[in-house]
Formats: structure tokens, C-alpha cells, sequence
């Protein structure tokens, strides 16, 4: 099936396409925009087929599992990569009226094409270097992207996300090494059967922290999140929307993948970890959160703390657990790209990020105030929207389990959420303008043309918010199959290494 | 030969850490270099050493004989070379330019992004 390989090579095409129209901003936006729409058209074709076939294996070269490297698309994957599809979509409209000239001169279309490329080879490969190998493409995109502008917050923010995410790099590669001398393979599939079959010793628990650690970094978990509220409210608006749909859910993922595929025999070690790391990156970053009062920094320390409620839901490790993680990245990457886009208008007409100056969008927008409130009350877990019910499974999940402590926690920074976006909302949306601002987009009546293209992608986002919420029940179920792939691996092995391989010879 | 790998690699690993750890920014990235070979020679230790015996099949033959030197970490390494000869290079020209703008090669001026 060459499907699997479509939503890494449609990017990389595109991405190629638009270095050669490097002189043409018009081409480079058509690229961009037709590129992301066919992303989105092949991923949802992928889920489609996944949900009918269970799992997709591609042997790149036909080189058979488990010498060469192989793509795999189980149900996790399949809904990964849409959401990423989605995601690209968004931002490509709205980056046609955000990007300035001056960052598309300096490669901002292809630069967005390599990351995506990155993104979706992370999510389907099922090979542990290739991933690593992924993991890199995908970050020296985002390096480049994240300076786009060449402001001082900019370079202060990316010494620190370059830093830190090289150290995670490191982390990752040394821990290959250790498992590759351990098992000897690196087929992901077939290290989990090598794994079970080897003798527990200590040394797997070494790994399985050090990948922990890792993708920890990557994911933005206590205590490893300071490179994110450093550096994600400093690039161009669109940018961060994307940085924080997408890139800290690839750590999640990985540890979604590795913590129920490879190091699934010490739960009680490993898994105990995850939870304690899980109530605490809740904890912190919704108080981190708090005591901020910049639109877009707020939002980052609320990627931390909602980055704690699906690490509960891997950490806890039953099959209502996982539906719930698996439901919570889908709500939570959709709204927390919306939220970013919102900032991205709000600033667009006041020309700040500070809430202190930023006021009266009630009165002059009540379109955006609605379509601020749909995404922030998701977030902060009221019905009827996504995060209701994202939050409810979950919560659920933990008291079954028994975890009292995680689930008050859980709880409690919910409640906290609220109190940030009602922040947010009082004096961004309610309070007056503040004196001393200029409110001449504000109240111009003037069309500024370009604010469509910002709005439409809102739009979509929202609405997708509020058809999860209202109808709910085919986003479950598609969770609900993913969590019984997960919390049963052997399918997935015998899909990678069984004898009837499909689609070798393609 | 491996207790020697072993002591480098350790080596190599403390001497990235420290580095690290200093305030200059230049400093940071020498570290973040000898972490990456640092992680190399750990791959290339840890895959086991064995020498005088390249893995090549003998005429007519379909597998090696005896026991030979694994190549796949060393592919491993090479690919993990490449990758971070352009990293570095991105950061180095990171350095550069966050020097120009902060005018100062220490980290504790670069906190304005922080809190």
C-alpha cells in the first residue's frame, strides 16, 4: 500500500516544488495551500482504510521486516496524521494573511512543508532510528521557522528550544544505542518481541527511562518544559499555532507508541513514573499559566498542564485510560491551534500580545468574542464542547483505576483552566480599550480585506469543536478501537513481522 | 578495548554536560557537539566491538562465516553524523547571530524570554 507513504511525500514534494519557485510568492501560496489540501485528502483516505484493514505496513525497498525500514499505519497513526492534515489546512490559510513578504523570502512555504514532512514520517514509521531520523527533520524545520523575523526574543528563545531539544536528540540516540546493543534490532515491532523473550534485567529500565526523559523533553512533561514558555509566543503567529498543535503531541505519540509497544512489562515502574510526571506537569503549568499575562505565554503554559492529562491517560494504563488519551490529543491539538489563531486576530487589530493592552474585543468583534469562547471553554472542560468529554473519560478513567491523588489533581487544574481563559476573556475581550491604544483597526470601518483568510481557518476549527462535542460518539468509537490496538500490541507486531506481508512488492 | 570506549565515552559525555553548564554561549555549543560524538561512540561501543573480521560473504556462500563485526551501527553513526554536522552548523550560525543582536556571548542576558 503506497497510501502510507503518501502523507510523507506529498510534503516533501511540496516542499521541493516551492524551493523552485523560490522568487514566486504567489506560486510558493498556491503550493502551499493545494499541498495542505491534499495532505488532509490522503490522511483521511488513510484513516479510512486503516479503520477497514486495522493496520498498513509498507516494507520501504522491499526489504522485509525486520531488516528494512518500515512505514506502519495502525489507528493511532492514521488519526495523528489527519489531525496534522487539519492543522496544515489551518495555517496555510492563514498564513496567506500573516506571512510578510520578508518571511517568505527567507523560505517560510518550504521551511512548512519539511516540518509537516517531519511530523507525518514521525508518526508512521516503525522503525526506532528512523523515527529518530524524523525527529531531526522535523526539528532543524522548526529551528529555521522559530527565527523566521531575526528578533532579539526570537534568538534568546531559540538558544534555548535549539538547546534543550539537542539534548532530548542526544538522550534519544543514546538510548537507541543501548537497545540496539541490548536486542540487536531496530524494527520496533520486532524489538518488542526480542524484549519480551530477553531477560528483564536492569538495564531495560535504564532505557525505558532514558527514552522517558527523551521524548519527555520533546513532549514539554515535568520537569523537562522550560525550553516552551521561553520560546513558543516568539515567532510569527502562524508559526506558533503550529508549534503547538503539533509538535510536543510527536513526543507525545512517541510515548504513547514505546510505553504500550516496547516497555510495557513493568508498569508498575515505568508507568508509576509517567503518572507522578503526569500530575505534576498539569499542576505546574496551568499555575505557570496563572501568573502570566501575555496572550500567547498564558496559552503555552496551558499546553504543559493539558500535555499532563493524556500522559494520565497512557500513564494509567487500563483501555478507558488510553480512549481518553487518544480523545484528548485529537480535542486538544484542534483547540489549541484555534486558540492560537484567535491571539493571532486579537493582535492583528490591536497590535499587541499584552493583555494589559489589549480590550474592547466584545464590543467592536462579537464574532471573534464567540469564536475566542468556543475553543477556551473546550480547554477548560465545559459541556457541551470536546474537552467535556476528553476530560470526563479521562477523570473516569482515574477514578476506576483508583488514582485518587492524579485524578484530584486532574480536577483541580481544570478549575484553574477556567479561571486563565476567564483572564484571558475579561481583559482581552471585556475590559475597555485601554487608554494610550490605538484603536483604529479596531473600530475602522474600513474592511481589512486580508482578515478572512484569518477567520475561515477559525471557523473550521471551531466548528470541528463543537461537532465533537455535540457528536461525539464516531470520535469515540475511532478512540475506542485505537486504545484496544494499543493496550493489545500483538496485532501491531504481526501486521510489521507477520508471514502474509502485504504490499512488499508495490 | 571496550574499557577504554567506555572511559572516552564517559569522558566525552561529563566534558558535553560541563561545557553546557557554562554561561557562554559559545561554550554551549562546543558542549552540545562533543554530546552528539558522545552518542556516537556510545552506539558504536554498546553494538559490541569485534575486529579483523568485516562482515563480507565469501564466493558462493549465502551468509558470513564465524562471527563478524555488525555494520549497522555503524550506518547508524554515519546517519547520525550527517545529521548533526547540519545541526550544529544551524546553531552555530545561531550563536553568531544571537551575538550580533544581544551583543554579548552569556546566557544570563538572555532572559528576557523567561518567566
Amino acid at each position: 500500500m503506497t497510501l502510507v507513504a503518501l502523507p510523507i511525500f506529498i510534503p516533501l514534494l511540496c516542499g521541493a516544488l516551492s524551493l523552485l519557485a523560490w522568487r514566486s510568492s504567489l506560486v510558493q501560496r498556491l503550493i502551499g495551500l493545494v499541498g495542505t489540501l491534499a495532505l488532509l485528502v490522503v490522511s483521511v483516505m488513510l484513516l479510512l482504510a486503516v479503520r477497514e484493514e486495522g493496520h498498513i505496513v509498507m516494507h520501504m525497498g522491499s526489504w522485509q521486516a525486520p531488516f528494512g525500514i518500515t512505514l506502519v499505519a495502525d489507528l493511532l497513526s492514521a488519526i495523528m496524521v489527519l489531525l496534522t492534515g487539519m492543522m496544515a489546512v489551518a495555517v496555510a490559510i492563514y498564513s496567506l494573511a500573516t506571512t510578510s513578504e520578508s518571511y517568505e523570502r527567507f523560505g517560510y512555504f518550504p521551511l512548512l512543508h519539511l516540518l509537516l514532512a517531519g511530523v507525518a514520517g514521525s508518526f508512521l514509521t516503525g522503525d526506532i532510528f528512523n523515527l529518530y531520523v524524523w525527529f531531526e527533520v522535523m526539528l532543524v524545520a522548526s529551528f529555521a521557522l522559530l527565527i523566521l523575523g531575526g528578533e532579539r526574543s526570537q534568538m534568546e528563545g531559540a538558544i534555548k528550544y535549539v538547546t534543550l531539544n539537542l539534548l532530548s536528540s542526544a538522550i534519544f540516540l543514546s538510548a537507541i544505542g543501548l537497545l540496539y546493543g541490548l536486542v540487536g534490532t531496530l524494527n520496533m515491532a520486532d524489538i518488542a518481541v526480542k524484549l519480551a523473550q530477553a531477560e528483564h534485567t536492569g538495564m531495560v529500565d535504564v532505557i525505558a527511562v532514558m527514552f522517558m526523559v527523551a521524548f519527555g523533553i520533546k513532549a514539554g512533561a515535568f520537569p523537562l518544559f522550560f525550553w516552551l514558555p521561553a520560546s513558543y509566543h516568539t515567532p510569527p503567529v502562524a508559526v506558533s499555532a503550529l508549534f503547538a498543535g503539533l509538535l510536543t503531541k510527536v513526543g507525545v505519540y512517541a510515548l504513547f507508541r514505546v510505553f504500550t509497544l516496547i516497555f510495557n512489562h513493568t508498569p508498575e515502574f515505568t508507568h508509576q513514573l509517567l503518572l507522578w510526571g503526569a500530575a505534576f506537569t498539569m499542576l505546574t503549568g496551568v499555575l505557570g499559566a496563572a501568573a502570566q499575562f501575555e496572550f500567547r505565554r498564558i496559552l503555552s503554559f496551558h499546553i504543559i498542564s493539558q500535555i499532563g492529562y493524556m500522559l494520565m491517560g497512557l500513564a494509567l494504563f487500563t483501555p478507558l485510560a488510553l480512549i481518553g488519551g487518544v480523545f484528548y490529543i485529537t480535542h486538544h491539538i484542534i483547540v489549541k491551534t484555534n486558540l492560537f489563531l484567535v491571539s493571532g486576530v486579537a493582535h492583528r487589530l490591536l497590535g499587541s500580545y499584552d493583555l494589559k493592552k489589549l480590550g474592547g474585543l466584545y464590543k467592536e468583534r462579537p464574532f471573534l468574542a464567540i469564536l475566542f469562547l468556543i475553543p477556551a471553554l473546550s480547554l477548560a472542560g465545559l459541556p457541551p464542547l470536546s474537552g467535556f468529554f476528553a476530560k470526563f473519560i479521562i477523570i473516569r478513567a482515574g477514578i476506576e483505576a483508583e488514582a485518587w491523588v492524579v485524578t484530584g489533581v486532574a480536577l483541580l487544574v481544570g478549575l484553574l483552566t477556567l479561571y486563565s481563559m476567564i483572564k484571558i476573556w475579561a481583559e482581552a475581550f471585556w475590559k475597555a480599550v485601554p487608554e494610550g491604544v490605538s484603536t483604529e483597526r479596531l473600530t475602522g470601518r474600513e474592511k481589512d480585506p486580508q482578515l478572512v483568510w484569518m477567520y475561515l481557518p477559525i471557523v473550521l476549527l471551531a466548528a470541528c469543536t463543537l461537532l465533537i462535542g455535540l457528536y461525539g460518539q464516531p470520535v469515540y468509537e475511532l478512540a475506542e478501537a485505537s486504545a484496544a490496538q494499543l493496550m493489545n500490541p500483538s496485532g501491531y507486531i504481526e501486521a510489521v513481522l507477520g508471514t502474509s506481508v502485504s504490499g512488499g512488492a508495490e | 578495548m571496550e574499557p577504554i570506549m567506555a572511559l572516552a565515552v564517559g569522558l566525552l559525555y561529563a566534558a558535553a554536560i560541563y561545557m553546557m553548564l557554562r554561561r557562554s554561549i559559545v561554550k554551549l555549543v562546543i558542549g552540545l557537539m562533543l554530546l552528539s560524538n558522545a552518542a556516537n561512540l556510545l552506539i558504536f561501543a554498546s553494538a559490541g566491538m569485534t575486529r579483523g573480521a568485516p562482515p563480507l560473504i565469501p564466493e558462493g556462500a549465502m551468509a558470513p562465516e564465524g562471527l563478524v563485526a555488525d555494520p549497522l551501527p555503524q550506518a547508524l553513526i554515519l546517519t547520525a553524523i550527517v545529521i548533526a554536522f547540519g545541526v550544529l552548523a544551524f546553531a552555530v550560525v545561531l550563536i553568531h547571530r544571537a551575538y550580533e543582536v544581544v551583543k554579548a556571548d552569556d546566557l544570563d542576558q538572555m532572559k528576557e524570554t523567561d518567566t
